[in-house]
């Protein structure tokens, strides 16, 4: 329990621990510490941002649906509209050619009538000329009366 | 577990306290003392090689330790000596944070190599009295050394070589940045023209420089002091184990009670040298105070 060069020894000892941990020791170690709570700061940070864009995010989402909803909605809308539209002039094209189909048979039957008129005037004056045949006998000239029977079946 | 067949308490006590010095004795030349008596003869120029030894051992243990971490050293999830280091490397950053209001990169790399070595070597004094130094004794009584008068201390900061040279060291670190901050003028202006006002000069004086001598004796004189009396209890405790069952059984549980406390104490001691240092060096640092 001297006091000796021990002491002297002991100084010069603690300096070089100490001017070691100074150059090599410490400054790595501080420098981490450092970096991670840099890194630690900026992870928050980003936890931050990207909290904040997520909430963004949502309400945009939300804008577009309800874009969205009301562009189906005018669509559904229109689509409807069209087809009444579809259905009021299918209705009208099938009335005018229902129409039309009805004119069309009424002028055949009127031809038709017509026709059968004209059929049953040309046998009647067939008749009417057999029958004047019958009566005239060999009288009468077919050919030189011809125009007096085709005047009476006119007439018919 | 004492070796003392042949020791009375006294010697046995005695046998503890000596350093394993080297050194030139007047009447037996260079070597070993074979006890305190003539290690004291010795006079200065010898060398406690036991101090040494271990407290360079205990340093290098440090620096290795905390190196091998800086090597390896990750801003990433850092492992488990990494954060084991970074955890006292944060603590002693925020000691010297909060006491250290200057600017100067050496104060928190000595605060953290007087925290972990003073801890270090205070944390021998947990190892049983006798383990090493018997040990050391058995050995070099191969070597044909009377294990009687191998002495070997293994708690540096029992030996007040130790703790008055980190002491010094720091004190010096005072003195130096005291000037430097304040210059000569400032510094001895501190000295002498307060708290009386430039007629109570010699009284300043005389205060002023007991307050700064104060400081590297009470700093080392603190940790010794702990550490030495804590030593003399563990001896003390040693001794009771030659006293029969019954006293050794008392001596074993006092043992385990004491060095529970006493690891209270050792941490203790290393932080207060810490801080202690860190205040003092932040006063040499302030233009006032």
């Amino acid at each position: 329990m001297n006091i000796n060069l021990t002491l002297f020894a002991q100084m010069i000892t603690f300096a070089v621990f100490v001017g070691f941990c100074m150059k090599y020791v410490w400054p790595p170690i501080v420098k981490a510490l450092a970096e991670r709570k840099a890194k630690i700061a900026e992870g928050l940070a980003a936890a931050e941002r990207g909290h904040q864009e997520k909430a963004l995010g949502e309400q945009r989402a939300l804008e577009v649906m309800k874009e969205a909803k009301a562009t189906a909605a005018e669509i559904v809308g229109q689509a409807q509209k069209r087809a009444t539209d579809i259905v009021e002039e299918a209705k009208s094209d099938a009335r005018v050619e229902g129409e039309r189909i009805v004119t069309a048979a009424q002028a055949e039957i009127e031809r038709e009538t017509n026709r059968a008129r004209e059929e049953l005037r040309e046998k009647v004056a067939t008749l009417a000329v057999a029958a004047a045949e019958k009566i005239l006998q060999k009288e009468i000239n077919i050919d030189t009366h011809r125009s007096i029977v085709d005047d009476f079946a006119k007439q018919l | 577990m004492s070796s003392s067949e042949t020791l009375t308490s006294q010697e046995y006590i005695q046998h503890h306290l000596t350093n394993l010095t080297l050194g030139v004795h007047p009447e037996h030349g260079f070597g070993f003392a074979h006890n305190s008596a003539e290690a004291g003869e010795m006079g200065f120029w010898a060398i406690n090689v036991d101090t040494m030894f271990f407290s360079i051992l205990l340093g290098v243990v440090f620096i290795w330790l905390f190196r091998k971490v800086a090597d390896n050293v990750t801003a990433d999830v850092p492992g488990g000596a990494q954060n084991f280091v970074e955890w006292i490397v944060d603590f002693v950053e925020e000691n010297v944070r909060g006491s250290f209001s200057g600017k100067n990169a050496m104060v928190a790399p000595l605060a953290l190599t007087i925290f972990v070595w003073v801890f270090f070597m205070n944390l021998m004094d947990l190892i049983p009295v006798d383990l090493i130094p018997h040990l050391f004794a058995q050995l070099m009584a191969v070597f044909g050394a009377n294990p009687h008068h191998v002495y070997l201390k293994v708690v540096p900061t029992t030996d007040p070589n130790a703790t008055f040279g980190m002491a010094l060291m720091v004190f010096f670190m005072v003195l130096y940045y005291s000037i430097k901050m304040k210059g000569i003028g400032g510094f001895l202006g501190e000295l002498t023209l307060q708290p009386f006002g430039k007629w109570g000069m010699p009284a300043n004086l005389i205060l002023e420089g007991i307050s700064l001598l104060s400081k590297p004796v009470s700093l080392a004189l603190r940790l010794f002091g702990n550490m030495y009396a804590g030593e003399m209890i563990f001896i003390l405790i040693a001794l009771l184990y030659s006293g029969g069952v019954v006293l050794a059984g008392t001596a074993g549980v006092l043992q385990f009670v004491w060095a529970v406390f006493h690891i209270l104490i050792i941490t203790l001691q290393a932080f207060i040298f810490m801080v202690l240092t860190i205040v003092y060096l932040d006063m040499a640092h302030q233009e006032h105070h």
